[in-house]
């Protein structure tokens, strides 16, 4: 289907338009992308297959590869050999097509998702992917980022293309004000939270509202980092001032008159007036709270003021029988409050909450404080930029004098692929993303949190908001 | 690939929903360099349960697997697919699907068939009764058929048709080469490239 330039469009129409290869079929469109982030978990088979056709990378100078999810962060040194092996394939992959690669130890390396935003490699209006689901992440800058399988990995750096059908839109309106200590992350898991884990299936999620307009980049990065937990394809926010001055000074922004020019395209990035979007999902944020995860997916989450739900209470028998299962594999009774809930690890890092304005949050809690005897924190930057910029401002100083451990960058906890997993039936508080079955050990426990309640937690030894720490 | 028209099986009943890819295969299983081996990672830790339906030695020539809404919701690892398909899993029918899961089952040729929650319902509950129930997914006719019943499925027209006709999906794109060329000649010179190094950093 054609649209007319006179019609309304949404965001995510305009850079779909604008980044489709040749006319428009009846079937999926080929779609061009801008930049292929690659990392050594899922790239190693999409390598070998263009080897087995003889084919080369199209386009190296869009490519950009990291080594995050199997790296260890308690040194720079990799001795797990299969580790060893990981990233020996990704760095004679990258050696052999011309990719730029930022290995472990590198000033620069860190999780795929932190890094690219932070070289500025990201803009508004650009199509980004990555074998890595939460490449939704860089639709902070007005981006249409999602994530893709291995297959896709090839099929990109075959053809920098991939045809996809058009996706439906899906407008969340995020109104009013949030109370402070209410983040990005509390609003994203009250979202999933009210439409489900599924609730946004097939949808690229605009995030729109005063409330998305006050956060800062980072925030908003947490916010459309969360989108796959929601289910949706991909989420973006319309770029602004706040996006430009971000920008500003990184070392990949277009410089001198391009600037100029690029800035010119930025302005367009917006939903017209009377554009329609498939659904709409209104979200009034003034009342929340901040909100932790009960049970196994994102979408069991619940205010900490709360408590564990019953699942009998639930009328749908899916729900209700899923909900049981969660029970019994988090170890928690109907009825107990979330704040009585106790925690033997917390985990502060990944590609949600991994960045300087998360360690920043949690300082400011732990600040002349000491984490519980009973409870270990680790605290693990996105990426060895944001590493070395809490260094600058004494952050690591504060997180080891309240007895953290202050590690170096990579996916870490978040997903156990490395040597950071819980042993046994450990609870985690973890400002991560996935509080899946067996996500950070084989039959480790984990509640999602905001980095704020995650500090507040570790110094409680049990759930807790910063609030909580100051009534003593 | 091979071309693929339709697929008839008995059924795996998996009477769950939200199953994630980390219970698919969980992350230490994923570590391989390959696209095939992948099977003693499938749903590893829910085997680990003897009454758990992959372990029932009645359904161990099964091939259609029948879960609740949200099936293969979570990560882009595509190794989920090579792991069902490793086990020898041809085809999976539920209410919905994480759509990076459903993508790449289909550039697997595992065929991803969403039915709706009345009808996986049905089959659900007479394959839990009956090891010996068949199920065929016809990616041809696209539909869906059982003893007594049938249901129309929706595929993505071109994931049918490379399926169908054992196509290359990259050689089937590189035929629009000149599309592809004469796009990048319009783009914006002031996007960011990085200069190809030709190493590592």
């Amino acid at each position: 289907m054609t649209t007319p330039r006179t019609t309304p469009r949404t965001l995510v129409e305009k850079i779909w338009d604008g980044h489709r290869v040749g006319a428009a079929t009846d079937g999926p469109d080929l779609l061009y992308i801008d930049l292929h982030l690659v990392h050594e978990a899922t790239s190693a088979q999409a390598f070998d297959g263009l080897r087995l056709a003889g084919r080369p990378v199209r386009r190296p100078d869009l490519t950009l590869a990291v080594e995050d999810h199997n790296v260890p962060t308690d040194s720079l040194v990799i001795t797990d050999p299969i580790s060893v092996e990981q990233v020996t394939t990704v760095r004679r992959n990258c050696a052999e097509h011309g990719i730029e690669l930022f290995r472990h130890g590198d000033g620069r390396q860190g999780i795929v998702h932190v890094v690219g935003p932070e070289l500025g490699a990201v803009q508004p209006g650009m199509t980004v992917v990555c074998g890595d689901s939460h490449t939704s992440t860089h639709g902070a800058f007005g981006a249409l980022a999602f994530g893709i399988g291995t297959s896709d990995v090839e099929h990109v750096l075959a053809t920098q293309t991939l045809a996809l059908q058009r996706p439906r839109t899906m407008a969340v309106e995020f109104t009013g004000v949030p109370a402070p200590g209410v983040t990005a992350k509390d609003l994203m898991l009250a979202l999933t939270a009210h439409i489900g884990a599924n609730g946004a299936h097939g949808h690229v999620l605009e995030y729109r509202g005063e409330a998305v307009r006050g956060l800062s980049m980072e925030g908003r990065m947490t916010m459309c980092n969360l989108s796959i937990e929601a289910g949706a394809r991909a989420g973006l926010i319309a770029p602004d001032d706040t996006t430009t001055a971000y920008l500003a000074d990184r070392p990949r922004r277009p410089t001198g008159e391009a600037w100029q020019r690029a800035l010119a395209h930025w302005e367009t990035l917006h939903t017209d007036p009377g554009a329609v979007f498939d659904h709409t999902v209104t979200i009034d944020v003034a009342d929340l709270t901040p909100m932790v995860t009960w049970g196994t997916n994102p979408g069991q989450a619940v205010p900490l003021g709360e408590s564990v739900p019953d699942p009998e209470a639930y009328p749908d028998p899916a729900e209700r029988a899923a909900a049981r299962r969660a029970l019994d594999y988090m170890g928690l009774a109907p009825g107990t409050p979330m704040r009585d809930i106790g925690i033997d690890t917390v985990f502060l890092g990944s590609c949600t909450n991994g960045r300087v304005e998360d360690l920043r949050a949690a300082a400011q809690v732990l600040r002349g404080r000491k984490v519980s005897p009973d409870v270990r924190m680790l605290v693990v930057p996105g990426s060895m930029q944001v590493r070395e910029q809490a260094e600058q401002e004494g952050l690591h100083e504060v997180f080891l004098a309240a007895g953290a451990e202050w590690r170096f960058s990579g996916c870490s906890m978040c997903l156990g692929m490395n040597s950071d997993r819980l042993p046994g039936r450990e609870r985690c508080a973890s400002t991560s993303n996935r509080n899946y079955e067996g996500r950070q050990g084989r039959t480790a426990r984990t509640h999602l949190v905001s980095p704020a309640v995650a500090a507040s937690t570790a110094v409680a030894g049990r759930l807790a908001a910063p609030s909580d720490l100051d009534r003593g | 690939m091979e071309p693929l028209t339709s697929h008839t099986g008995t059924v795996l009943p998996l009477r769950r929903s939200d199953v994630d890819t980390d219970q698919i295969i969980p992350s230490e299983y994923c570590r391989r360099l390959s696209k095939t081996g992948y099977q003693d990672g499938l749903f590893a830790r829910w085997r680990e349960q003897p009454d758990f339906v992959f372990n029932d030695p009645a359904r161990a020539a099964s091939t259609v697997l029948v879960a609740g809404a949200n099936f293969g919701t979570g990560s882009s690892r595509e190794h989920a697919v090579w792991a069902l398909r490793d086990w020898g899993v041809a085809a999976v029918i539920a209410p919905s699907f994480g759509d990076i899961f459903r993508r790449n089952a289909l550039k697997n040729g595992l065929l991803a068939a969403q039915l709706p929650d009345e009808d996986v319902a049905q089959l659900m509950a007479r394959a839990e009764q009956d090891a010996s129930y068949e199920i065929t997914v016809d990616l041809a006719g696209c539909v869906v058929r059982w003893p007594g019943g049938s249901c129309p499925f929706e595929i993505d027209g071109r994931a049918r048709r490379l399926l169908l006709e054992g196509l290359d999906d990259i050689a089937v794109t590189l035929e629009r080469q000149d599309d592809i060329v004469a796009y990048e000649q319009g783009r914006p010179a002031w996007l960011p490239a990085f200069a190809p190094t030709g190493g590592v950093n």
